[in-house]
């Protein structure tokens, strides 16, 4: 579920706020938006693919809460992920040319 | 009488919420925000009508396949065939081969369009290999297509209710905008519905937006369903993350129990065990590990199902050489097949001017009673999609210039009318929490039997006179809940009626209590009702096709799961 919005990184655009598909933030005036129903969070993880700076976290765990450090997170580089994994952002190039679905029917089963 | 725009709140009133209420006029009003609901709405706009396309979430991050990959049932032409005749065996000479190649090809023409509109697919030997799709890219590209050819698409607007001209077709739908705290209402003469299918609230991958509403919307408006005991599909996703249901990853685990006993792999004769996680799974808990995967197929599945390995990579977990403890979540009809009947070959229903399209229809021409899966289910939100799409456009230049001057009621009847200010309240969370006791419990929902489904049928029934009563009506979100109670208790009902109906087993649906396929019992099961619900039986009259003997090299399935 969602875990942060970084005040850290924020940019108040409220981006999140227009995206996630269960509306789960709410917007604030003149700061970052508030998770205002964390219960409807379905860890879909799309907020974060929409996040331009990187400042959501939607921990894996789907259905319980975990405790989660702020600095921690941004020190370990994992803020933004799935965004890289996407290949979306300034300067990148979307990575659906690495998708490689279409060779999994090749691949050797285990026996 | 004729009721002017003006007039038209005093019709369809939801208490406070109408005061501002946004009023709009289209030829084509579309339902939905994924890949059926976004076809349908190019498909309409081509054909030079005016399209309006309202979605509970946001176009692009709705649904089932934009929060995934997944691989799009388009073989190129040479494979036709081959795949054309292992989804008619997998459905247990329940689908139509017709049908079954309709949406082949159809899928087949459409994606150069989607490369066309910025897509990148991946290229092999120089030629776009177009049988997948990364799900927010895919969705992204449709979501920028739409604008430019002049869509308009209203987000975070749950449609709650059809409108319904006094000649019993359909003029439109109302709902709310639940970031701007008011109700809309558009006026259409012909109304496309692509919310989905209903997985329960289970949250399953991107799923929670999907709660049956369109189902209940048309069963209201006199439509009717199909095929609805289809609706028990569960797939397997690690505990700790009950959402991301990508079983591609698993075909490589080993799988354990608490003791850490090994239970082999989940194979029979070198094809995977349907019935091995849920037996295991009603003994205890288990655990997998992808153990089997080799260098060369961890580098294939990392790149197609990123999505599964995100919360691995989160938890600081090593799926290859760790054990992880596994589930498996409810998807009920997004990938069962079960949903609203269509009629013709333009996705109609019964209702003029009603189509359905995507995983809200019944996809048992595909796939009878068998998982739709994610590769056919990304081919029929193609396929039925453009044609619900054309068929919408055509029904509304039809109608004429005239259509929204007509005579019109809203067709909602359950957890929305706000008749009585002393009126009884429900507990929506409860609601929730009574119909996922009936839906999610394997002993219940995989291991079906009369005894087992007479009992959550009585269960659901006290639900159902619930969310029968006036529900709390403060916020623009009581409105929304309270209707996605109506639909969740709605179509749960369906879901065991047929299934209670259909005394064998077929496919997915399985009678512990009648084990075996009846090889007579070759129908298809239409339901409906709202208080008083109904079975029948449409028997399948085209004799059961046989396929010409060719090289019969199993066809790897092409869907993710």
């Amino acid at each position: 579920m969602i875990e942060l919005v970084s005040h850290k990184l924020c940019i108040n655009c409220n981006l999140c706020v227009q995206v996630c598909p269960t509306n789960v933030f709410d917007a604030v005036p003149n700061q970052p938006p508030a998770i205002a129903r964390q219960e409807d969070c379905q860890t879909c993880f799309m907020c974060e693919a929409y996040c331009p700076v990187d400042a959501l976290y939607v921990a894996p765990e789907s259905h319980t809460n975990v405790a989660i450090n702020e600095d921690d997170l941004i020190a370990s580089g994992i803020m933004g992920e799935y965004r890289r994994i996407l290949g979306w952002g300034y300067g990148r190039k979307s990575n659906s040319e690495l998708d490689t679905a279409h060779k999994i029917r090749q691949l050797p089963r285990p026996k | 009488m004729i009721v002017k725009k003006e007039d038209l709140k005093l019709v369809t009133s939801y208490s406070d919420y109408s005061e501002n209420e946004l009023q709009l006029e289209a030829d084509v009003l579309v339902v939905g925000g994924g890949p059926a609901a976004a076809w349908a709405a190019w498909a309409a706009a081509s054909q030079g009508v005016k399209v309006i396309i309202v979605d509970k979430g946001f176009l692009g991050t709705s649904g089932a396949a934009a929060a995934s990959g997944n691989g799009i049932m388009a073989p190129s032409p040479e494979n036709w065939d081959k795949v054309l005749w292992e989804r008619y065996r997998a459905s247990k000479n329940l689908a139509s081969l017709r049908w079954i190649e309709r949406v082949i090809e159809k899928t087949w023409l459409s994606l150069p369009l989607v490369e066309s509109w910025g897509y990148n697919f991946p290229k092999e030997n120089g030629e776009s290999v177009r049988q997948s799709y990364y799900g927010p890219e895919y969705m992204r590209v449709l979501r920028k297509t739409l604008l430019r050819v002049g869509v308009q698409i209203l987000d975070q607007s749950p449609a709650l209710e059809l409108l319904l001209a006094e000649d019993g077709s359909v003029a439109g739908a109302r709902g709310v905008q639940r970031q701007n705290n008011r109700t809309y209402v558009v006026r259409s003469n012909a109304v496309v519905l692509a919310n989905g299918g209903c997985a329960f609230l289970s949250k399953a991958l991107g799923c929670n937006t999907n709660t049956g509403d369109g189902m209940l919307m048309a069963v209201e408006a006199g439509g009717e369903l199909s095929s609805m005991e289809a609706s028990n599909h569960y797939a397997i996703s690690t505990a700790f993350n009950a959402t991301v249901t990508r079983g591609v990853p698993f075909i490589w685990a080993s799988y354990t129990d608490e003791a850490g006993n090994d239970l082999g792999c989940g194979y029979i004769d070198g094809r995977r065990d349907p019935a091995f996680l849920p037996n295991a799974l009603l003994k205890g808990p288990v655990y997998a590990q992808l153990d089997r995967a080799t260098p060369e197929v961890k580098a294939v599945i990392e790149k197609s199902h990123f999505i599964a390995f995100l919360p691995y990579k989160k938890a600081g977990i090593d799926p290859y050489t760790e054990r992880v403890p596994v589930t498996l979540v409810l998807e009920g009809t997004v990938r069962g097949t079960g949903g609203i009947r269509i009629i013709d070959d333009h996705c109609s229903t019964k209702v003029p001017g009603l189509y359905a399209a995507g995983d809200a229809a019944s996809r048992e021409f595909l796939a009878g009673l068998a998982s739709g899966g994610g590769g056919p289910n990304a081919a029929w939100a193609i396929s039925t999609g453009q044609w619900a799409g054309v068929g919408a456009a055509n029904f509304a230049k039809s109608v004429g210039a005239y259509g929204h001057e007509r005579v019109v009621h809203a067709a909602g009847q359950v957890g929305l009318k706000s008749a009585s200010p002393t009126s009884v309240t429900f507990d929506n969370e409860a609601i929730v929490h009574g119909v996922q006791a009936e839906m999610f419990p394997l002993e219940k929902n995989y291991q079906r039997s009369e005894e087992k489904l007479l009992d959550s049928l009585a269960k659901l029934e006290t639900l159902w006179q619930q969310v029968r009563t006036t529900p709390k009506q403060d916020t623009v979100r009581d409105i929304e809940t309270s209707r996605r109670s109506a639909a969740l208790v709605a179509v749960a009902r369906w879901s065991y009626f047929s299934a209670l109906n259909r005394k064998e087993t077929r496919s997915e649906h399985i009678r512990v209590d009648y084990p075996e396929t009846d090889p007579n019992q070759r129908y298809y099961q239409a339901t409906g009702g709202l208080d008083q619900l109904w079975v029948r039986r449409d028997w399948l009259t085209e004799p059961i096709a046989t396929p010409p003997v060719l090289n019969t090299q199993p066809i790897p399935a092409l869907s993710k799961s």
